[in-house]
């Protein structure tokens, strides 16, 4: 999802008998859902596997603005281009919450920033695709921002407070984010032929990659099973992509297009639909920096941070000397 | 020029000036100096944006030729625009940002606040509530300036120097012309003496807090509000009136 795979540097899980007295306090809390906040004891495990966690997601909020953040200037209407800024301004404010959620476990946002500059920090794989046309942005909002919701929305009950708290104001605004994708792609397909053509394209080349937002399949992983167990994650990953491709399969009919699958079928007996298989090479791939958009993503936002520093240093300079003001009137 | 085709010109002009600055704004989103800057810059563009819609709608309305705001805003070309020559200038580093903004909202803010009492309703309306959002424009660009101004070194050189490159065209802003004069003589427009004796006065302040130096009072451009751009305008409409123009009878 927006953090796609997330190390828990767990090797193997302990039962309760194992954990010494302090974390089997901090598990007890965990168990009665009793939120931890950031003066509480918890386990170093846990602190990193969600700095790890709420970092990817931060990034993706920011790098997540640069496919929409393309099509802004270009907007085909005065109320088009205000929502959509409306929106992706929410991103920038979403990425700003979950900094500071990470800041509560005693991560730097600057340090973080760093780190997804130099490349070792991950964020979600699919904003490493390009915006094509206009329909791309109709296609990321129903799309990209729909499997958002489905994987967050779990989070607004997760363990750790500050993170909890910062979903349940992000899943408000990512249901208005779904909402006006949807819209563009309705406007759309009840359009020209060219029109929905451009729909259609953009549909082709978003619900791949929207299926693998959900991470690879991880019911096995020993991760999965800590995090849970902290409850910082909630569902496996297939559960979630099952529940968005049921969510999206009549979505995709009510517009009268064709979703790119034709393994894809409603299954009697599961009542779910089924679906083809995924290319986890392409996943990996993109996920590791080979994807057609990696470098360019990554090039934008350093250039934009540098060349923002010295407005950085202005501004930190200005404060100083107003402190040293203030000092010398008092 | 007959009181409705003064009228029509000024709206534009007032709707043009929000747009196109408006629209230099969006630029800046994924690339801004701090996340706070994409979401206070985006904060600006949106008010702006929304202040157009409203000029406009009412541009096509006095003109009555069956045009909404989106015909106005994508179907003209650069020399049916009325936006001054300022609001077009390209974004340049932050700091250039920053003066541009500056620069206009001290002008804004007066002209709106003039334009709340004016005898015409539906202008009365849109600047009652277009000058709250200017208040607080003119407040974060001057904070701003000031910031940068009596920052580093760095910063101060470099402010300065946009002040020095974008002061020419602040003469245009209070320039008049046959549309104010038409329109003055029924308490439509606003009195631009006042306006540009308030921006003067914020200006000069400001520019003392930021420890810039006012620049060389001296030559003047001129041309926007008549539909003389520079060449930056061009460039700025064929990107925003892409989509529009090249499937004409699309809605979306
Ligand atoms: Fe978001
Ligand atoms: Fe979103």
């Amino acid at each position: 999802m927006y953090s796609q795979f997330v190390d828990t540097g767990v090797e193997r899980m302990r039962c309760a008998e194992e954990l010494p007295e302090l974390e089997r306090a901090f598990q007890d809390k965990i168990d009665s859902d009793i939120k931890i906040e950031p003066k509480d004891w918890m386990p170093e495990a846990y602190r990193q596997t969600l700095v790890r966690q709420i970092s990817q997601h931060a990034h993706s909020e920011i790098v997540g603005m640069l496919p929409e953040g393309n099509w802004l200037t270009r907007a085909p209407s005065l109320r088009r281009k205000l929502i959509l800024l409306a929106k992706v301004q929410d991103e920038a404010g979403h990425g700003l919450y979950l900094y500071s959620a990470a800041e509560t476990l005693g991560a730097s946002r600057e340090a973080l920033i760093e780190a997804l500059h130099a490349g070792k920090a991950k964020y979600s794989s699919i904003f490493n695709y390009p915006t094509l046309s206009w329909a791309d942005v109709g296609a990321i909002g129903w799309l990209v921002d729909g499997a958002a919701l489905i994987n967050q929305i779990p989070l607004c009950r997760c363990s750790y407070g500050p993170y909890a708290r910062a979903m349940v104001r992000i899943c408000k605004e990512e249901s208005f984010h779904q909402r006006q994708g949807y819209e563009i792609m309705l406007a759309l397909c009840a359009g020209s032929a060219v029109q929905k053509r451009m729909a259609q394209d953009a549909l082709d080349r978003w619900w791949w990659p929207s299926l693998m937002m959900f991470g690879p399949p991880d019911a096995e992983s020993i991760h999965t099973q800590q995090a849970m167990r902290w409850k910082i994650k909630r569902h496996t990953n297939d559960e979630l992509r099952q529940k968005f491709v049921d969510q999206s399969v009549p979505q995709a009919d009510y517009l009268e297009l064709t979703l790119p699958d034709p393994a894809l079928k409603r299954n009697e007996q599961t009542g779910h639909y089924d679906f083809g298989a995924i290319d986890w090479s392409e996943f990996w791939s993109v996920l590791k920096g080979d994807g057609p958009c990696n470098r360019q993503r990554i090039a934008t936002r350093r250039q934009a941070y540098d060349e923002g520093r010295w407005v950085r240093e202005a501004a930190l300079a200005y404060g100083a000397k107003q402190d040293r003001r203030r000092a010398e009137f008092s | 020029m007959n009181r409705q085709q003064a009228l029509f010109e000024y709206l534009l002009r007032l709707g043009d000036n929000a747009l196109i600055l408006g629209q230099r704004l969006t630029e800046w989103i994924g690339h801004a100096p701090a996340l706070e800057e994409e979401m206070g810059s985006a904060n600006i563009a949106l008010d702006l944006i929304g202040q157009a819609r409203g000029w406009l709608a009412y541009a096509g309305t006095v003109e009555g030729a069956g045009r909404d705001e989106d015909d106005l805003a994508f179907q003209r070309d650069v020399m049916n625009f009325r936006n001054v020559l300022l609001v077009e200038q390209p974004n340049g580093h932050y700091g250039d940002t920053i003066a541009r903004q500056y620069l206009f909202d001290a002008f804004h803010y007066p002209l709106l606040t003039a334009l709340s009492a004016c005898t015409d309703q539906s202008i009365a309306g849109i600047a009652a509530k277009a000058s709250k959002e200017a208040a607080y424009h003119r407040r974060r660009s001057a904070e701003w300036v000031i910031r940068l101004g009596d920052g580093t070194a760095e910063s101060h050189a470099k402010l300065q120097q946009s002040f020095d490159t974008l002061w020419p065209y602040t003469g245009e802003l209070f320039a008049l012309d046959e549309v104010d004069h038409t329109l003055r003589r029924t308490g439509v427009a606003a009195d631009l003496t006042a306006v540009r004796r308030e921006w003067h006065e914020h200006v000069t302040r400001t520019l003392a807090g930021a420890t810039l130096v006012p620049p060389q009072e001296g030559w003047m451009q001129s041309g926007g509000k008549q539909g003389r751009h520079s060449e930056q305008l061009g460039y700025v409409l064929a990107e925003m009136q892409f989509l529009p123009r090249a499937y004409r009878d699309a809605r979306w």
